[in-house]
C-alpha cells in the first residue's frame, strides 16, 4: 500500500452564481485501495459537492476553481482525474470509481427495467458480451446482493426502497470499480433495512475488495463502520481520523459537538442540542 | 389485459353520454330547421300548414315524445342517417361529413404529425444543448408562438400566395381536374395543401418545441440521467434512453390527443383557405343554421376524441410501465 488509491489535494468548488458559493474549500483527503472513508457533516456542508466532484459529474454553475484529485491506476500510474475528458473520462467513470446515490428511489429510470439498466452498463463498456450473457451477468449481480434474479424484468417502481439500494449496489459492482462513492446511501431506508445494506456493504467489500467514499450525516454510523472518518463543515475538513480517535480525543469543538448531540440510549443524560456556531457562542 | 377491459368499458360509457348529449342539444336549442327554410320564405308569403309539415317529415322533426325520438335517433346513429342537410339540401348530412373527413385528415393530420416531429426532436436537442449558443434560438420560437394564428396565416398567404404566386390561395385543388385517383388530382392537391399545411406546422411547432425542451431540461436534472452519467455510458444513450425516453412522455399524451382533434379540422385554417374540410363545413353549418350537419360533425369529432384517447391510454401503456396495472 505504497500509494493511495485516490488522493484529493487542496479541492476548492465553487458555485459560480452571483454571489459565488465555495461549497468544498480546500479539501484534502486520501483513500487507501480497500478502506472505508466516512465523510460526516451537516446538510449543505459541501460533502455531495465533494462526491459529485470526484467522479467530475459537476454541472455548471457548479466548477472546480483549484486543487487536484489523482487516482492510481491497477497498473500503479497516476491518473489526474481533473484532466480526464471526452472518452477516457466516460470509460473511467463505472470502471474505476462507481457510485450509489441518495435515495434509491430515483436513481434508477422509471421505464425501463432493472436488468435492462444493468445491462446498458456492459454495452457501454466496452465488454463484447451477447444480450444472453449481459442478462447472465446482471442475474448474477442481483443474486450476489440477495436478490431474487426473477426481479430482472421487474421495474423500480415494483420493488421497495431497500430492494432499489441494493440494485444500486448490484450495479455498482457490474464493473468491479475499486472505489464506490456512497452518497447518503441509506438515508432514506428505516433502521432494520439499513443495518441489512450495511452488512451487505461490508460483505462484498470483503468479497471484492473495493474502497467506499460513504457519505452520510449520520455520525453515529460511520463510527461503526469507517476506516477513517473525516468532518466536514461549511466546506471545510475540519478534522480526520480513525474512529477509536475521534471518540476519544475530537479535537474539534464541533466534532465534540457532533459527538455530544447522540441522545443517550436511556434518557438519563443532558442533550447539548444546540445549533452548532462555526467560530465561537452565540 | 384487465388494464384493456376496463379502459374498454370507459371508453363505450364515454361514448354512450357523448352521444346522448348530442342528441338532446339541439333540441334543447331554440327553433328547428323547418322554422329556418319558413324564416327565408317568410317574405313570399305566408306558409299553409301541409306545406309546413311536409318540411317536417322531410327533416325527420317529430313531436313524439323525447324517448320515442331518441330511440329513433340511436336507431338511425347506426345506419348513419343524421337527415338532410339544411345548406346543401338536399344531401344527406353525413354525405356532406364523409365528403369532408378525408381532406382534413390528410391535412390536418399530415402537418401535426410533421409540426410533433420537428418541435420534439429539436426541442429535445435544444434541452440537451442548454446553456449553449442554442438557448438564444428560445426568444424566436416564443416570439412566433405568440402571433395569432389567423395573423400569421394571412401574411403567409399575402406573401406567398398573392405577391409571389408561389402558391394558390384558396381550396383544396384545381376545380379543372376531375376529383379521381389520378396523379394529376394528387399532385394538384399537394400543391394546393402546401401553403395551408405550412402554416399550420409554423404556427404549432414552437409551442412543441418549447415544452419538450422544457420538460427535457427538467428530466435532465433527474438522479436517474446523473445515474446514466455516472455509469459512463455513451452521450447518445444517456440522451435517448434515459433523459428523452422520459421527456417525451407527456408529449406523447398530448400529441395523441391532438390526433383527436385533427378531425375536428383547424377551423381557422380552413377558413383563411377556403379548404374543403371538416372544420369549413363546421363553420358553413353553425352559419346556416344547419342543425342536421352540425350534429353529423359533432359526432364524427366526438368519436375521433374518444378513440384517440383510447389509444393514448393503449399507447401509454406501452411506453409508462408506471401506468400498468399489476398482472
Amino acid at each position: 500500500m505504497s500509494q493511495p488509491l485516490l488522493s484529493i489535494n487542496n479541492l476548492t468548488v465553487q458555485y459560480q452564481v452571483a454571489t459565488p458559493v465555495t461549497a468544498v474549500n480546500d479539501v484534502s483527503l486520501y483513500i487507501d485501495p480497500g478502506e472505508i472513508y466516512g465523510l460526516a457533516g451537516e446538510s449543505g456542508c459541501g460533502k455531495s459537492t465533494l462526491a459529485y466532484a470526484v467522479t467530475r459529474l459537476l454541472q455548471p454553475p457548479a466548477a472546480i476553481t483549484g486543487g487536484s484529485i489523482e487516482w492510481t491506476a491497477s497498473d500503479d500510474s497516476r491518473i489526474d482525474i481533473l484532466r480526464l475528458d471526452g472518452e477516457t473520462l466516460r470509460t473511467f467513470r463505472w470502471e474505476e470509481i462507481a457510485m450509489v446515490f441518495q435515495g434509491a428511489m430515483n436513481a434508477l429510470n422509471p421505464v425501463h427495467t432493472i436488468g435492462s439498466q444493468i445491462a446498458d452498463v456492459f454495452k457501454d463498456h466496452g465488454t463484447r458480451m451477447t444480450r444472453a450473457e449481459r442478462t447472465a451477468r446482471a442475474a448474477e449481480l442481483l443474486r450476489t446482493v440477495g436478490i431474487d434474479d426473477k426481479r430482472l424484468k421487474s421495474y423500480p417502481h415494483e420493488l421497495s426502497g431497500g430492494m432499489r439500494q441494493r440494485v444500486m449496489i448490484a450495479m455498482a459492482l457490474a464493473l468491479r470499480p475499486r472505489l464506490i462513492v456512497m452518497d447518503e446511501p441509506t438515508t432514506a431506508l428505516d433502521v432494520v433495512v439499513q443495518r441489512n445494506i450495511l452488512e451487505e456493504i461490508n460483505r462484498l467489500r470483503g468479497e471484492f475488495g473495493f474502497a467506499v467514499l460513504f457519505i452520510t450525516h449520520d455520525l453515529g454510523l460511520l463510527l461503526e463502520i469507517s476506516d477513517r472518518i473525516g468532518i466536514m463543515l461549511t466546506g471545510r475538513l475540519v478534522e480526520q481520523g480513525t474512529p477509536h480517535a475521534l471518540q476519544n480525543s475530537p479535537q474539534h469543538d464541533y466534532t465534540q459537538h457532533l459527538l455530544n448531540s447522540f441522545p443517550s440510549l436511556r434518557g438519563d443524560l443532558p442533550l447539548t442540542g444546540t445549533r452548532y456556531v462555526a467560530g465561537g457562542s452565540r | 389485459m384487465r388494464y384493456y377491459l376496463r379502459k374498454l368499458g370507459f371508453y363505450l360509457i364515454a361514448t354512450w353520454i357523448a352521444i346522448t348529449l348530442n342528441f338532446l342539444l339541439p333540441r334543447l336549442v331554440k327553433g328547428n330547421p323547418v322554422d329556418v327554410i319558413l324564416a327565408k320564405t317568410q317574405s313570399s308569403g305566408p306558409m299553409p300548414p301541409e306545406a309546413r309539415h311536409a318540411l317536417e317529415l322531410q327533416f325527420g322533426l317529430s313531436h313524439d315524445p323525447l324517448i320515442v325520438q331518441y330511440v329513433h335517433y340511436l336507431g338511425n346513429l347506426f345506419t348513419g342517417n343524421f337527415g338532410l342537410s339544411v345548406s346543401n339540401y338536399p344531401t344527406p348530412a353525413i354525405d356532406v361529413v364523409a365528403q369532408a373527413i378525408p381532406w382534413t385528415l390528410v391535412l390536418v393530420g399530415l402537418s401535426t404529425v410533421i409540426s410533433y416531429i420537428i418541435g420534439v426532436v429539436f426541442g429535445s436537442w435544444l434541452g440537451w444543448k442548454r446553456g449553449s449558443w442554442t438557448d438564444g434560438l428560445l426568444p424566436v420560437s416564443t416570439f412566433i408562438s405568440a402571433i395569432p394564428y389567423f395573423w400569421l396565416a394571412l401574411v403567409l398567404v399575402y406573401i406567398f400566395g398573392l405577391t409571389l404566386h408561389w402558391f394558390p390561395v384558396a381550396g383544396g385543388y384545381d376545380l379543372n381536374i376531375v376529383p379521381a385517383f389520378t396523379p394529376e388530382f394528387i399532385g394538384s392537391a399537394i400543391y394546393y395543401g402546401v401553403l395551408p399545411a405550412f402554416t399550420i406546422v409554423l404556427a404549432s411547432v414552437s409551442g412543441q418545441l418549447l415544452s419538450t425542451r422544457n420538460m427535457m431540461v427538467s428530466t435532465m436534472a433527474e438522479d436517474y440521467v446523473t445515474t446514466a452519467r455516472a455509469k459512463g455510458l455513451r452521450q447518445r444513450r444517456v440522451f435517448g434512453s434515459y433523459a428523452m425516453r422520459n421527456a417525451l412522455l407527456p408529449s406523447v399524451a398530448g400529441f395523441a390527443m391532438s390526433l383527436g382533434f385533427i378531425v375536428n379540422g383547424s377551423v381557422v385554417t380552413e377558413t383563411v383557405f377556403s379548404y374543403p374540410g371538416v372544420g369549413f363545413t363546421l363553420l358553413q353549418a353553425v352559419q346556416n343554421n344547419d342543425y342536421p350537419l352540425m350534429q353529423a360533425v359533432f359526432l364524427v369529432i366526438t368519436l375521433a376524441v374518444l378513440g384517440a384517447n383510447l389509444v393514448v391510454d393503449i399507447v401509454y401503456g406501452f411506453i409508462d410501465p408506471r401506468t400498468r396495472l399489476a398482472n
